[in-house]
């Protein structure tokens, strides 16, 4: 069947709902989601939203840029980091506008609070700029621009699940989806298509992130000939659930939360002197993971799955019960403790792609020289890049919030200066091929089961918090075997109406993608630097490698490159809090 | 330990009664209900249909009934039900709304219904161009219980009203009036009078508790039902008019 719209949204989360909002108020305008919307993973981000309000502690949207540029590791384009943090203002503003339902100050304003590496004063003290809705702020954003949607009337395709890009050349033209309740293809045929299909974070075993992040649009694209940028960058939250990954927020920490080891010590003193729990994510799950090799875990045994405590229970009932309601009915229901009363157990847990399609600071997809006409990205797909080397805590809502809102606007405008693109009658040929093979071998080959958690395990061991030439080595051989193997797996479902094996096997296949151009930028990138941690390079390298990477990928080959960074503001310098 | 799901099965697509598959699972007891039913179609058989995403509790996709209870299959460990309902666990899809397939239903008129109490800010005045609107913590603790629903259909499901009056639009439905018509930024009732004073509005509910005995993001609903119910009432009585509940 063949759709025709102004613009295409894929992907229904914060910065898909976001650019489809502004989007439709010129274009017309239609969301394709492989799930409802409201179950998107944005609803499942807690802590906050990072916007120098001023409501509580004076702030300066430039200290904020300087926060998210030191703590991505200098990777940060400043330009952009610049627009991130004077744009999150006016985002926060509108949101509120719109009613999302931000808890409030004594003063009826928004409330705010603090959270790891924002800092006042370029790096002076901790500073209270996360604006907050309890511990369910993503939930109320994606609650709040859904409900502007069908306000809108956005029109929604739910339940589509997106398996080719469309390209001549570099204009895109739409997309081609397979739709889950009937097993038919769609052809989108769109002058704009923006991509903000979320998170990979399911390439590793323990991982915040839901069953539906599995990185289908880095991966659709990369297949296309589209690089990616800064893949191996991937952030490990500090606390997660021991063993489940389930997230606990950083806004524990940001609430007076301390984590300790085995002996009850308070370890981050050793690592981060000032800022202490609340150093930048990567800082601290690097020293969660040291405290583990060198025996101070809970267990004591320096295996990987060992972890430490996180402490809230100096913090008082009151306090645990109005300002992080959820944590403790997840310690609940998971752990059967309450955080009030006994500390949490927890470990690293995947959680944030820094890298992903590259794209300018209007959504605009572009690799090292050439802009792709007609396609956009925004959201955690993307890389614009202002997260760099390791994100700040709150600032994935920030970039979803202020990218997918300029993304959408700037789609509003393009839409109106050109015409609807050509495409041929073959434009769903290849993804109908590729899911007719799948359909050819119905019980006659092994379950993709296995080998999702195999990749899961190699992703975990070898490309994790600590990573070195060996161990990539090591991934990317396993990688290529595991995609070889993806060849024989087999559907046992013949039916049409919701073949959950095949959506499957499509996601494995995108998750398998994004694994191998995970580990093989990390191996070629021969210096520490943010959450790319090599044991054998420990040192960040700018003469070498203050650059971005881009990898394009063809077959189970990739090709390396590079683009500079935008370094116009603040000069590099070491990294200390 | 070996566990028993005993699942609800079946396909419009292939002309069969619903009937029950058991399928052994070899289970931890703080594994998740939905962790079995990953187990089952990642290597016993794939044909098996359900819904999932963020497995914590946040999606709400995965509402089903569980021995007889809505739950979420990732906010029930098997310790919960096991230790009082034996090793057989009994899984069927949601009720009032359409089977698609094994445990999955159609949510469309479900979420026809949420959409039909508008379900979005209709502010009362702008604020000051750049600037938040102003409200007191107290005001914005007022419907704070209500912004918590995730739409996971578990209410909708349970309520016994929607046994007898398919049109009723259901406690979800409400609740997310409700937090709207709480919140002091919006026009509140006025603007949502014709959907919930409405004979197949606010007034079909008996108070039966079942939506707030179900309810996984505990939300006292029935109480929000009644709150409005006289919220109705007072307005009606006021104008000197009768509220429309027939």
């Amino acid at each position: 069947m063949l759709h025709e719209f102004d613009s295409v949204i894929v992907g229904g989360g914060g910065a898909g709902l976001y650019a489809a909002l502004e989007a439709s108020r010129t274009a017309n305008t239609a969301v394709i989601s492989k799930l409802y919307p409201m179950r998107s993973h944005t609803g499942a981000a807690q802590g906050g939203i990072g916007a120098a309000l001023g409501n509580v502690d004076t702030d300066d949207p430039v200290w904020h840029a300087f926060d998210t540029v030191k703590g991505g590791d200098y990777l940060v384009d400043q330009t952009a980091a610049k627009i991130l943090a004077e744009g999150a203002v006016q985002a926060v503003y509108d949101l509120e506008n719109r009613g999302l339902p931000f808890s409030r100050t004594p003063e009826g304003r928004i409330a705010q609070r603090r959270f790891g590496g924002h800092t006042r004063n370029f790096g002076e003290a901790a500073v209270k700029r996360s604006c907050y809705a309890a511990d369910r702020t993503g939930h109320m954003i994606l609650q709040t621009l859904y409900q502007q949607c069908i306000r809108n009337k956005v029109e929604f395709y739910d339940e589509f699940h997106v398996v080719d890009v469309i390209l001549e050349g570099h204009r895109c033209a739409g997309v081609v989806a397979f739709e889950l309740a009937t097993g038919e293809f769609h052809v989108f045929r769109a002058k704009a298509t923006l991509f903000a299909t979320g998170g990979f974070g399911r390439m590793y075993r323990v991982t915040s992130n839901a069953h539906a992040n599995t990185g289908d649009g880095p991966a659709v694209l990369a297949r296309a000939g589209v690089p990616l940028e800064d893949m191996e960058f991937y952030q490990f939250h500090p606390t997660g659930i021991r063993g489940m990954g389930i997230l606990i927020t950083e806004g524990v920490r940001g609430e007076g939360g301390v984590l300790k080891n085995r002996h009850g010590e308070r370890f981050m003193e050793r690592y981060a002197p000032t800022l202490l729990d609340l150093a930048p994510r990567d800082m601290v799950s690097r020293a969660i993971m040291t405290e583990i090799s060198e025996g101070r875990g809970a267990r004591g045994d320096r295996r990987i799955d060992d972890y430490v405590y996180l402490d809230a229970t100096h913090l008082g009932r009151e306090t645990v019960e109005t300002k992080i309601p959820d944590i403790q009915d997840f310690c609940k229901t998971y752990l059967a403790l309450d955080p009030a009363e006994q500390p949490m157990p927890v470990q690293p847990t995947a959680h944030y792609g820094m890298g992903g399609i590259p794209t300018d600071v209007d959504g605009r997809v572009e690799s090292s020289t050439e802009v792709y006409e007609g396609l956009y990205a925004a959201g955690e797909c993307a890389c614009v890049s202002v997260h760099g080397a390791n994100r700040l805590g709150t600032n994935s809502l920030v970039d979803l919030i202020v990218f997918g809102r300029r993304a959408g606007q700037h789609i509003a405008e393009y839409v109106r200066g050109t015409d609807m693109p050509v495409i041929s009658e073959s434009a769903a040929d290849g993804a109908r091929k590729r899911i007719a093979r799948l359909r050819e071998r119905t019980g006659k080959g092994e379950f993709p089961g296995p080998l999702y958690e195999k990749m899961q395990e190699v992703m975990m061991s070898d490309v994790g918090v600590y990573r070195d030439a060996e161990s990539m080595r090591r991934a990317v051989d396993r990688l290529r075997e595991l995609r070889t193997r993806l060849g024989d797996v087999a559907v046992q479902d013949e039916g049409q109406r919701f073949n959950a094996e095949i959506l499957g096997i499509l996601e494995l296949e995108n998750l398998l993608d994004l694994s191998l151009v995970t580990a093989a930028t990390g191996l070629h990138r021969t210096e520490s630097r943010g959450a790319h941690s090599r044991r054998d390079f420990p040192e960040r390298s700018d003469d070498e490698w203050l650059k971005h990477s881009l990898a394009w990928m063809t077959g189970d080959q990739i090709e390396l490159g590079e683009k500079g960074v935008d370094v116009s503001i603040w000069q590099p310098k070491p990294r200390t809090y | 330990m070996n566990v028993k799901l005993e699942i609800l099965r079946q396909n419009p697509d292939i002309a069969e009664a619903p009937h029950r598959v058991t399928y052994d699972v070899e289970v931890d007891q703080t594994d998740r209900v939905l962790d079995g039913l990953i187990q089952v179609t990642q290597n016993v058989d794939g044909s098996l249909g359900f819904r999932k995403s963020c497995a914590h509790g946040i999606c709400g996709s995965d509402a089903m009934r569980i021995n007889g209870k809505e739950r979420l299959a990732c906010r029930t460990l098997f310790r919960d039900v096991v230790e009082t309902d034996g090793d057989v666990v009994s899984l069927e899809p949601l009720a009032h709304l359409p089977v698609q397939k094994d445990l999955m239903v159609d949510q469309e008129p479900f979420f026809e219904k949420f959409r039909s109490v508008k379900p979005y800010l209709i502010p009362k005045t702008q604020p000051e161009a750049g600037q938040e609107f102003l409200q007191s913590e107290e005001e914005r603790e007022l419907f704070d219980e209500a912004t918590k629903c995730i739409n996971c259909a578990a209410c909708y499901s349970a309520c016994p009203i929607l046994d007898k009056n398919p049109d009723f639009i259901g406690p979800a439905a409400i609740v997310q009036a409700v937090r709207f018509t709480r919140d002091s930024r919006d026009q509140g009732l006025e603007a949502r009078l014709d959907e919930l004073d409405d004979p197949n509005g606010l007034w079909p509910c008996e108070s039966k508790f079942e939506c707030t005995r179900v309810c996984p993001r505990e939300i006292k609903i029935t109480k929000l039902i009644n709150l409005t119910k006289r919220q109705v009432k007072k307005y009606r009585e006021e104008r000197g008019e009768e509220p429309n509940d027939r």
